[in-house]
């Protein structure tokens, strides 16, 4: 879960890190405002979520209020990789003498957090990695031993950095591990943190990613920097299609039929479980089909909550049929998905054996669940069939149609 | 033989009086699981299917004697401290069934496992099966759907998925392949035991002869393995299915478990897919598709 520039900072600001005057705004008025407040140049920066603004000319430089004001303007309207401003970040602009890169994020093989320095900050840090790598130290570091500033002293220093720079980075660096700990973070970025011209050290641009997990645990500091309960933060915003399937998928605690995330092609899916979910999709994809959305099924999920799901999909314009289909199942009861799924074609208004182009979940309580569709003259299959020849089946009769 | 469970091979629930692990205590049992002991906190006295419970494992320790494993199936904010619990009285094999932990949690309880010398499986996986000698956790669900599906036989599985674990395995009986241990090592970022770290005891196992895995895009998990296979000039020939193709175009959005995302070129199923071939690891398009080549590459190393 993505935090914006502005968040970033403010994140950081609550924990002592030195940043420049700054605000946010939305509007031309505002921006003067603030820049009149700061007084001196200024930065008007887009607060957008994707890397990118820089080259977009979403970042611009004003050296009075009025030319502030002018850039926002400019600034606001411009799409960054597909995605509007959320509001401006104006800045107090800095003279800086060198930049540095720090980050702090997870090496899932070693399953430690793994701190990254270098002394050749603001520009692409997998460039130094390649061209300098002796600018770039990688320090892992435990997540059980009491973090101290030892850690920010091995880092900065393995890179040649001495005197007072290396003391007076030790704790921004530290504090970045220490934040990224604290929080749940999977990703605490400062780059670039910029020397001043009086030796003094400063937080140009900042970057953090919270694991979704944790927000639980974070309630208080997503409050308090104004972030929805809602907002999902992925490369793109949530649809009402989906925030509708999450909406429904929430109504019980039992088992999952949600997960939903639309497509623009005409074949529903019910499809389950995580692993078997990704492997349909292809599968329906690889057959030529156009799935009309991706979702998952698993855990058990009621009959209420799998008809939920299948009158979504069924509301879908576009969408007349659907295919029904998981691995071979173990917790998830086969006829309680079949009871399901026949029940929201029924409320949808439509005739099960129509809509249902295969219905294609082995396993346990398959007898019961496969009686119940052939009463209703629904085309199923059991295990000797597999996921990808029922896809196969289910793309077929679409084109048949 | 078979690697990390036997038909001996005792072990506990934590959070035995939670639904999930009623269910999975009962379908374990039946299928021959020793569970010596059960934990809820508050609940002793109780029982499970026969099986005591007590308030805390170092009572199950002190009363019945120390039991190998651990199956963790309580609430996310519990399961950090359900780990170390089990870790600090002496269980040196824990299957971690919940979901939705951070991974800050995880990488907690896997440092501490390797200052215990134990082993942890999953966070969110469906554990262990060694087909007809003992199964820890849900995986194949109820007993008898468990024996449908898996077989006695010379195949190791690791899946990152719980369910496709079983849909393999069930692939690979419907061939006539049996299955020496499968192992459901969860879908998170990151786990307790990845492919390459099990390989070891797989390559160690005289019974397993070729290995079948389940992939997804997301993390390095892959990179490590096929690295691996080259480094230690591995006598088992490996077969991959790799699901979630589509995500390749799909950078920074979730599907499926929480370690499925692509934030870089090296996450891209293409990427692995690359990597594993270049390893000498076939990949398979389709689940099908697994046990032709499993007994291609068997014939070719003379088997």
């Amino acid at each position: 879960m993505r935090f914006y520039e502005y968040e970033s900072k403010a994140l950081f600001a609550k924990h002592g890190l030195p940043l420049g005057d700054r605000a946010v705004v939305n509007s031309k008025e505002e921006a003067r405002a603030a820049a009149e407040k700061i007084g001196g140049p200024v930065v008007v920066k887009s607060q957008v979520l994707s890397g990118g603004r820089m080259k977009a000319g979403a970042v611009q430089f004003a050296d009075t209020p009025d030319e502030a004001a002018e850039k926002f303007e400019h600034v606001l309207p411009i799409v960054v990789k597909g995605e509007k401003a959320r509001s401006i970040l104006i800045e107090a602009k800095s003279k800086i003498v060198q930049e540095y890169f720090v980050s702090v994020t997870w090496d899932g093989r070693r399953k430690l957090p793994v701190l990254l320095f270098s002394d050749m900050g603001g520009i692409d840090i997998e460039e130094v990695a390649e061209s300098h790598p002796e600018h770039l130290s990688r320090t892992h570091f435990s997540t059980f031993l009491p973090l101290t500033p030892r850690l920010a002293k091995e880092a900065i220093g393995a890179t040649g950095v001495t005197g007072s720079d290396l003391n007076r980075l030790t704790p921004i660096v530290y504090e970045l591990a220490r934040l990224f700990l604290e929080y749940d973070l999977t990703l605490a970025e400062i780059n670039p943190v910029g020397k001043l011209e009086n030796g003094r050290f400063i937080v140009l641009d900042g970057h953090v990613d919270m694991e979704a997990e944790a927000r639980g645990k974070h309630e208080g500091l997503l409050k308090e920097l104004g972030i929805g309960e809602d907002e999902t933060r992925q490369a793109r915003p949530p649809t009402p299609f989906e925030l509708e399937g999450a909406r429904l998928n929430a109504v019980d605690h039992r088992g999952v039929a949600g997960n939903v995330v639309e497509f623009d092609g005409d074949l529903g899916l019910i499809i389950g479980a995580g692993g078997g979910s990704l492997t349909l999709f292809d599968a329906v994809r690889k057959h030529g089909g156009k799935p009309a959305n991706y979702c998952e099924i698993g855990g058990n999920p009621s009959v209420n909550k799998v008809r939920n799901l299948t009158k979504l999909i069924l509301s879908k314009p576009g969408v007349e049929k659907i295919a029904v289909m998981m691995n071979v199942v173990s917790n998830t009861r086969v006829d309680i998905v079949a009871r399901g799924v026949i029940k929201g074609c029924v409320e949808a208004g439509k005739e099960p054996s129509e809509v249902i182009t295969i219905f294609r979940i082995p396993g346990s309580w398959e007898d019961e669940g496969f009686k119940i569709l052939a009463k209703h003259g629904v085309e199923y299959c059991d295990r000797s069939v597999s996921m990808y020849e029922a896809a196969g089946r289910a793309v077929a009769k679409l084109g048949a149609s | 033989m078979s690697i990390l469970i036997r038909k001996d091979t005792t072990f506990i629930v934590q959070g035995i009086t939670g639904r999930e692990a009623v269910n999975l205590t009962r379908e374990n049992l039946d299928y021959g699981a020793k569970i010596v002991g059960g934990v809820t906190p508050g609940r002793a006295g109780r029982d499970v299917y026969g099986v005591p419970v007590f308030d805390c494992v170092r009572d199950v320790v002190e009363k019945v004697g120390q039991p190998e494993g651990s199956i963790i199936s309580v609430p996310p904010k519990f399961t950090v401290d359900a780990m170390i619990e089990a870790l600090e009285n002496g269980i040196k094999l824990i299957v971690v069934v919940t979901e939705n932990i951070p991974r800050g949690e995880v990488a907690q309880a896997v440092e501490l496992a390797n200052l215990r010398g134990a082993r942890i499986i999953g966070p969110n996986c469906l554990g262990i099966i060694s087909p007809d000698e003992a199964k820890m956790g849900g995986v194949g669900g109820p007993a008898a759907n468990t024996r449908q599906a898996y077989t006695k036989g010379p195949i190791g599985i690791m899946s990152r998925s719980g369910g496709m674990t079983t849909e393999i395995a069930s692939t690979l009986t419907a061939a006539g392949m049996g299955q020496s241990t499968c192992v459901s090592i969860g879908g998170d970022a990151i786990v307790g035991t990845s492919y390459a770290e099990l390989m070891p005891l797989f390559e160690a196992d005289p019974e397993t002869k070729a290995i079948a895995i389940y992939s997804e895009p997301g993390g390095r998990m892959e990179a490590e393995l096929a690295e691996w296979v080259k480094e230690n000039n591995s006598r088992l020939p490996i077969v991959a299915f790799m699901a979630g193709r589509f995500m390749d175009e799909m950078k920074g959005m979730r599907f499926g478990h929480a370690g499925t995302i692509v934030e870089g070129k090296e996450d891209t199923t293409a990427e692995k897919i690359a990597r594993m071939e270049a390893a000498g690891i076939s990949v398979a398009e389709r689940i099908e598709e697994i046990p032709a080549l499993l007994k291609k590459r068997l014939e070719e190393k003379g088997n």
